[in-house]
């Protein structure tokens, strides 16, 4: 029984339940669905009385995100813990070399252990992929009016427009980072 | 939803016509669960699965977008369509992104983007992670606040 729920699911489970969220969430309580809204409504509650972009009320308008960001921790806890899979993530050969030329060589959990780890801060590379990549993903979803949940999900299920030209953009940002920034980051 | 929903949001005798209470935070704790459970188990939440992706070196997370999305427009679709209303009978309400000069889509996108391909990770992914055992996934958030307060400040001067 663990064993059976410790495997990953296929694209044709998940897929479809990602895609439930938007509705989800609309029928729950009018919310639209995205989780970088969090990193707002947490500059709100920090600094008050600073920038008018994040002078609002914080409380009325994301406790129930914030609420929500909570349970995504909890759910990874309960998956990437208790009913953890122990086998490497299946991934192609080929990206594997890949990653194995740039210096990779943990491939046993969901993130390679050679960076994501708190020795990695010792590093100018592991400051490189934590800090930078977190700060341009924190600066991008702000400028953008959100992320692969609010724009991507939610706005594309809405069919609006620059939800599916932002999508393009994380893309097209993902692809550019991915073959030119990330080469000259693991290099560091 | 059922009968059963409604009656939940039905106002209790003795308080006619006052407005529905909103549903517990628990309620989108729950939910917040079930999300983090599904992204671990699509994996989509992996380093390496956001590699391959990007490479266009596997299907698995094409065949996420290729069935998330379309279910998500099913859904709303639906929800808009048949005017349905919350599990407390409220009036469902989306509201539409503003095109502006089209600006903040593409350059802030691409921004995202880059930081999505170094970290592996968008936003509800790192809040997965950090549940997961990640524990450095905090220094990601943390970092991504100081961007999201950077653009509060540039906001003024950055087209839109």
């Amino acid at each position: 029984m663990h064993e059976a729920l410790s495997r990953p699911w296929p694209w044709y489970i998940a897929g479809p339940l990602i895609g439930c969220f938007p509705a989800l969430l609309l029928l729950l309580g009018n919310k639209a669905f995205g989780v970088s809204s969090n990193l707002r409504h947490a500059c709100a509650a920090v600094f008050p009385r600073g920038l008018a972009h994040f002078r609002y009320d914080w409380r009325r308008e994301g406790a129930w995100n914030l609420a929500f960001a909570l349970g995504i921790c909890l759910g990874g806890a309960i998956a990437g813990v208790w009913f953890r899979n122990p086998a490497p993530v299946a991934i192609a050969a080929r990206t594997q070399a890949d990653l194995a030329a740039l210096g990779i060589r943990d491939f046993s959990g969901l993130v390679p252990g050679d960076l994501f780890r708190w020795g990695s801060l010792l590093s100018l590379r592991g400051w490189a992929v934590l800090g930078g990549g977190g700060f341009l993903v924190g600066f991008g979803t702000a400028y953008a009016g959100g992320c692969t949940s609010g724009h991507g999900l939610s706005g594309v299920a809405d069919l609006q427009g620059p939800s599916v030209l932002a999508l393009l953009g994380f893309f097209a940002g993902g692809v550019t980072g991915t073959f030119f920034l990330l080469p000259f980051v693991l290099g560091l | 939803m059922g009968t059963a929903d409604r009656t939940l949001g039905s106002p209790r005798a003795g308080s006619p016509s006052s407005a529905p209470r909103p549903l517990g935070l628990w309620v989108y704790t729950l939910a917040g669960i079930l999300f983090g459970i599904v992204l671990t188990k699509a994996e989509v939440i992996s380093w390496f699965r956001i590699q391959e992706m990007f490479r266009f070196q596997g299907f698995h997370m094409f065949g996420i977008f290729a069935t998330a999305l379309p279910m998500g427009i099913l859904t709303v679709q639906a929800i808009k369509r048949w005017g349905v209303r919350t599990v407390r009978e409220e009036a469902i309400v989306l509201q539409p992104k503003q095109w502006g000069r089209g600006i903040r889509y593409i350059v802030g996108g691409t921004i995202f983007g880059l930081g999505w391909a170094l970290t592996g990770a968008c936003p509800g992914p790192r809040f997965a992670l950090l549940g997961g055992g990640v524990g450095v996934m905090i220094v990601a958030i943390g970092s991504a606040l100081v961007g999201t307060w950077t653009y509060g400040w540039l906001r003024p001067r950055l087209p839109h």
